[in-house]
């Protein structure tokens, strides 16, 4: 898809910051209710991204009231007004759909200890 | 018959489709399809052909390609071959001139506009996947014969299968029309316009656009 590169270009955000699966990223959700509008916080880890280029996308989940609630955002999408990464997680994996069947405990990832 | 109604339309590539986000941050699929400039080769008026349209040409091809009948008619309307020829059915053919350039900027952003294009060949089909039958249950006792299209018609009244009756065959490679689709933004510089949805045919192929025909 190569042709369309430069179609897509003009869609592609160049403030995002890098994030893997395993970080806990804060995503500041642009919320517009009639005529006004504010931002919402949707705090969690990051369980895998997907696609590629425009398309691509990203899965944050956290449990909130003991629920697990999973939220799927496009990474370019304009709705989005920031991305803030809180924790980076040291995790071996590239898609964490375990969690979901862990709680507690279990269900934590290990903060990554810088290498440099 | 005379023609009353102006339409335009242009020859194009289609290449591909992607996203877009609009003004309401909707996420909106889009086919991209090129044209580059038309230009138009031959006019055609109600007193010498007996209908008004014009005719426009579009692609390159190599000029040692093109026969001399081919050469003579692009060179009467002062223009290189193009590879594409086709008529676009107007009663205002008379405002436009010979070996004039038709750029995309005639279709604008919101309108209407109907895309003709040749479908993707799907080869021999069966009818599940040619006329979208049910088939035959895939348990109860069925047995070898779960994509079939079951009975074809009555016995020995009339003895013969009714002209028309829908069974496996060539599917795909049929031209069609995808009508009423919004067109998203026109892009002059890069020769490109973004279309709201899916549009016949596979990516580099021919399409033409032309401004819809059918109000909605």
């Amino acid at each position: 898809m190569h042709i369309l590169d430069a179609v897509d270009a003009a869609s592609l955000r160049s403030d995002i910051p890098d994030f893997r699966a395993g970080d806990n990223v804060k995503v500041h959700v642009n919320i517009v209710e009639g005529t006004r509008s504010r931002i919402q916080v949707f705090q969690g880890v990051v369980i895998g991204r997907s696609g590629e280029g425009v398309r691509e996308t990203f899965c944050v989940r956290k449990v909130s009231f003991q629920v697990g609630v999973e939220r799927t955002f496009p990474v370019h999408s304009p709705v989005i007004d920031h991305i803030e990464v809180v924790t980076r997680g040291d995790v071996r994996r590239a898609k964490l759909y375990y969690l979901r069947n862990l709680r507690g405990k279990k269900a934590k990832i290990k903060e990554k200890r810088d290498a440099h | 018959m005379a023609t009353t109604k102006t339409s335009k339309g242009l020859l194009g590539k289609k290449l591909g489709m992607t996203q877009v986000w609009d003004a309401n941050n909707k996420l909106i699929p889009v086919t991209v399809v090129e044209i580059t400039p038309n230009v138009v080769t031959q006019l055609r008026t109600p007193d010498i052909d007996g209908y008004s349209a014009v005719q426009i040409a579009y692609g390159q091809i190599d000029p040692r390609k093109v026969n001399k009948p081919t050469t003579g008619h692009f060179d009467k309307a002062g223009v290189t071959p193009r590879r594409h020829l086709t008529e676009v059915r107007t009663a205002d053919a008379a405002e436009y001139a010979l070996g004039q350039e038709i750029a995309v900027d005639i279709f604008e952003a919101g309108q209407k506009v109907d895309v003709v294009g040749t479908s993707k060949g799907k080869g021999f089909a069966g009818v599940m996947k040619r006329h979208n039958f049910k088939g035959v249950s895939s348990s109860h006792g069925s047995h070898r014969n779960h994509r079939k299209p079951g009975s074809i018609g009555a016995s020995s009244t009339p003895s013969r299968v009714f002209k028309g009756m829908r069974m496996a065959g060539r599917m795909g490679g049929d031209r069609v029309t995808a009508m009423n689709l919004t067109v998203h933004s026109v892009d002059l510089e890069k020769n490109l316009i973004l279309v709201k949805g899916a549009v016949p045919g596979a990516r580099g192929r021919i399409v033409f656009v032309r401004n819809a025909v059918k109000g909605a």
